[in-house]
């Protein structure tokens, strides 16, 4: 069985600025991290090879530096990473980057092995939709379990999942047949680290690169123009600076009680 | 009973066997060691080896040092004479006798003193080990076994001198009485009937005790006589305050988790361990109840070297771990975890044992082979990789300290000093106060000063520390680039770590700085007279100082600190009981900063409390963690109305008023 996992470079948020003239993000100099939330389902990814010895394909889409994101992944143990690299790939919304990636796994599902298995981040850190694994799930149609933050039972033979779902205030156990595909939260498990021989192996290490002369995907279904939704604007909404309220390192007793004067005032402490 | 050569020579004969056996099977584990250069400087490797091998200076720093002198002493004058009772007991025609009476006389003298005070110090020596042992662990058979041996040694030789001296013709004894007074006191015990007796009862127990000892000293702890000497000579000569690189190329192997992947010099230091247990004595880890013993760390690296040697030289899998369950001959993880790199150890070890930099060569294992490590290490080594500091926040934060004040960035052409702020100064809440402290104090000297600003990194200290040197050396590389790029030379550190870090680890790395920590820097100004006090500090009331690990025992920067509070306050600080080399850490070091503390009591908290004995009103320190360990110790203790300063806040309160 191929379980696959789908990660994404993004910019590391923490650290980005919004050009105030453009309304774009300013990426120059922002270093690039994998998607908090995908680390989660790669790890999960191999701990199911160490568990049942299944195979591990990690794939990325995304500007031909996103290499280095899959070499991370190489280095933490996958078996094949593969980045889906071409110019008309780009611009792509949540519906043409599943378009993408479905091709993609249907490609390693003929060509390399079975997959059982689908994983992805719950939603980017940069993009925030949640909506690629869904739309993978739709695109090859897979079961389909979201937010998951526990894998009760894998039965590889039977082909049978059953996991927890982490939703508001419940816990869900749902059971599905494969395939399936998982989107996953931080909860699941800690990401491991990674060790250094693997990392000089990852380091030359083949990754392959798969642009749309290999998957033939039918251009008015990817990128810009296979994308129904675009991004109009991007702002940052005004903060309206607040107050330093007294001398908190000198004076931390009078500082506090400043500051529930304050609140006392604007009636927003219940006493 | 009279000596007889025939039956002495095969033994003789015999023992030497077993006693080149025993060396050649130890020495020869050593030589599986890894290379490492310790042949360099050999004159200053002589002076050290007179100094502290045969000077015994840091052997006599603890009270009982001197009567190991004593026994050291002796036992290499007294080769003369135990040379001369193995030759003669083969040819009885050699003897010393046949010396001129100028040198023989004297000689017999001299030997004759020593021996008694052999005999007197290794009587001393047993019953320290009875009522009052270095450690509990140190009543050994093997210990007791030894010293009796030396004793029996010393009473057979009066023992056969005496029955010499009570067969003599009486024209002698004046001679006999001035140049042996111990032995002829002990002839006049012998009754003239039992003097052939005496003698050969005494020459067979000199010839057994004698012999015993050259079998069994390669198979015991007392290996250290035949080591000792040799590892003064091959000590390193530096500081060991840092850590050797490794190269990361596919094939290599990192850290060590098998004897022999340690270096000879390393294997050679658990030959030469004497089990004296001074660095257990000073160790925060072992001190505090955490399972960290360096003596036992040294002992088992040697253990497991014996255990499996002959595998080892056959190129097998060794069959007894050396990172494993903590038996003996095998560490534990917990223990490898447990040291702050403080160093006390290898200050306190009288033969320079270097045990520190084992510790982190088994670390380096773990981390970079196994990624085995407490887990509150993962979060710090993916902050660092990923941010360059240890708490992930973002870089472009770096400067926020100095949000309400003008500082410059460092320019080559106009600033003569890169002030290196570090993470803690630059992130910290409490230590930014220390930061805008010290700024504003060489603003006020008229220094020129400048800083890197967002594009500082994080020196790497506690990586190196922790066994990550992978990303640690990928850090310094990258510091190293941005220093010679900006054309730095001179750099201010208000943290002793990167402090260190800057001025020895990135040495390694072909960089040489000119780095000054700001109690030194500091110190100048005011007594060069650059910056002019306003009045004094005194309101900070009675100080206490810490030492730092990494300024003090690493760096040897003890009294710049001291008299900048001496300068600010018009007092120098009171001295805790531990203090300068000898000081106690916080518990912060090695990367024991980010990592929590299970076992036994807090390192910090029996800091605070030896603080506290002082009675300050104010702790200074020198260092941003040092400032966290004690400030928090002292909120655990309930003592929170004793403050803790960092050295440039308390000149701030004098300089800039
Ligand atoms: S460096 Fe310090 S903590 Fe580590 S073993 Fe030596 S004395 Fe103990
Ligand atoms: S390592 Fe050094 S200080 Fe520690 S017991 Fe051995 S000889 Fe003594």
């Amino acid at each position: 069985m191929l379980v696959v996992a789908c990660i994404k470079q993004v910019p590391d948020t923490t650290q980005v600025q919004i050009d105030p003239v453009t309304n774009t993000l300013v990426r120059e100099g922002i270093p690039f991290i994998v998607n908090p939330y995908d680390t989660h389902a790669l790890e999960e990814a191999l701990r199911l090879k160490d568990r049942f010895g299944c195979k591990v394909a990690v794939l990325s889409m995304g500007p031909p530096n996103a290499e280095a994101t899959l070499r991370k992944a190489l280095a933490l143990g996958v078996d094949m990473a593969i980045l889906l690299s071409d110019r008309v790939f780009g611009g792509a919304d949540t519906l043409a980057t599943s378009n993408v990636l479905s091709a993609a796994i249907r490609k390693l599902n003929s060509e390399v092995d079975e997959v059982g298995l689908v994983l992805c981040g719950k939603q980017t850190i940069d993009g925030d939709t949640a909506q690629v694994g869904p739309g993978i799930a739709t695109r090859l149609a897979y079961q389909q379990l979201t937010l998951v933050d526990r894998i009760d039972n894998l039965d590889v033979g039977g082909k049978r999942i059953r996991v927890s779902r982490k939703l508001e205030g419940r816990h869900e156990i749902v059971e599905a047949p494969l395939p399936a595909m998982l989107t996953v939260v931080r909860e699941l498990n800690r990401p491991r680290y990674p060790r250094v021989p693997m990392r000089l192996a990852a380091a030359d290490a083949q990754v392959e690169v798969w642009n749309n002369q290999v998957l033939k995907l039918d251009e008015q279904s990817i990128g810009l123009k296979g994308s129904p939704t675009w991004v109009s604007k991007i702002f940052s909404p005004e903060r309206v600076k607040g107050e330093i309220l007294g001398d908190g390192y000198a004076d931390p007793e009078g500082t506090a009680a400043l500051l529930i004067d304050k609140l006392l005032a604007k009636d927003m402490l219940p006493l | 009973m009279t000596p007889n050569p025939t039956i002495f020579t095969p033994l003789l004969i015999i023992s030497l066997g077993i006693f080149a056996w025993g060396c050649w099977r130890r020495l020869s584990l050593v030589a599986l060691g890894q290379a490492e250069n310790r042949f360099d400087n050999i004159g200053a490797r002589i002076g050290e080896m007179l100094k502290y091998a045969f000077g015994q200076k840091r052997v006599l720093a603890k009270p009982f040092g001197l009567n190991h002198f004593v026994i050291f002493w002796s036992f290499i004058i007294l080769l003369v004479s135990n040379t001369e009772f193995l030759l003669h007991g083969v040819f009885p025609s050699i003897s010393l006798a046949h010396l001129p009476d100028g040198i023989y006389f004297p000689l017999l003298l001299v030997i004759d003193i020593v021996s008694l005070l052999a005999l007197v110090a290794v009587v001393i020596a047993m019953v320290r080990r009875i009522i009052a042992p270095p450690y509990p662990e140190a009543r050994t058979i093997e210990a007791f076994f030894i010293l009796a041996l030396i004793a029996t040694l010393m009473m057979a030789n009066f023992g056969i001198n005496g029955a010499r001296i009570s067969h003599m013709p009486v024209i002698y004894l004046a001679v006999a009485h001035t140049y042996m007074p111990v032995s002829s006191f002990v002839a006049g015990l012998i009754a003239p009937s039992a003097g052939a007796l005496v003698f050969g009862v005494s020459w067979w127990a000199h010839a057994a005790a004698l012999l015993l000892f050259m079998c069994y000293l390669p198979h015991s702890k007392h290996m250290h006589i035949l080591t000792a000497i040799p590892n003064c000579f091959f000590r390193r000569l530096e500081k060991p305050n840092t850590q050797p690189r490794e190269e990361f190329v596919s094939g290599n192997t990192f850290g060590v988790a098998q004897a022999d992947r340690f270096t000879w010099k390393d294997l050679l230091d658990s030959m030469a361990c004497t089990e004296c247990g001074r660095c257990q004595k000073v160790c925060p880890a072992n001190i505090t109840g955490k399972p960290l013993n360096p003596r036992a760390v040294v002992h088992d690296i040697k253990v497991n070297l014996l255990e499996n040697g002959a595998l080892l030289k056959q190129g097998a899998t060794p069959v007894t771990p050396l990172i494993g369950d903590g038996g003996e001959g095998s560490v534990a993880e917990e223990v490898i975890w447990g040291c702050t790199t403080c160093g006390a150890c290898m200050e306190a070890c009288p033969v320079f044992i270097e045990q520190m930099p084992k510790i982190v060569k088994m670390r380096r294992h773990l981390v970079e082979n196994e990624a085995r490590f407490p887990e509150e290490l993962l979060n710090l080594f993916e902050n660092m990789e990923g941010r360059s500091n240890p708490w992930g926040i973002a870089p472009s934060e770096r400067t926020k300290w100095c949000a309400q004040m003008e500082v410059k960035p460092f320019d080559k052409n106009t600033t003569e000093y890169l002030l290196y702020v570090g993470c803690a100064g630059s992130f910290d809440s409490r230590s930014k106060h220390v930061s805008v402290a010290l700024a504003q104090l060489l603003d006020k000297a008229g220094v020129s000063w400048g800083i890197l600003g967002k594009d500082e990194k994080c020196c790497g200290d506690s990586l190196r520390r922790l066994g990550n040197e992978y990303v640690f050396d990928r850090m310094a590389k990258e510091n190293v680039r941005i220093f010679t790029e900006r054309g730095v030379k001179k750099v201010i550190t208000q943290c002793p770590h990167c402090f260190s870090t800057l001025k020895n680890d990135y040495k390694q790395y072909g960089l040489e700085l000119e780095v000054i920590h700001h109690s030194e820097f500091l110190r100048n100004l005011v007594q060069d007279g650059r910056l002019k006090l306003e009045g004094t500090s005194a309101e900070l009331g009675a100080t206490v100082f810490h030492d730092s690990c990494y300024l003090g025992r690493h760096n040897d920067v003890y009294d710049a600190p001291r008299e900048v509070i001496e300068l600010a306050t018009g007092t120098a600080p009171a001295e805790m009981e531990r203090n300068r080399n000898n000081a106690f850490c916080c518990g912060a070091g090695g990367g024991r900063m980010w990592m929590e503390e299970h076992t036994g009591e807090r390192i910090n908290l029996t800091r605070v409390r030896e603080a506290l004995e002082e009675k300050p009103d104010t702790i200074c320190v020198s260092c941003p963690y040092c400032l966290t360990m004690f400030e928090d110790g002292l909120k655990d203790v309930k003592a929170d109305s004793v403050k803790v300063r960092d050295v440039a806040e308390v000149l701030a309160e004098a300089a800039l008023r």
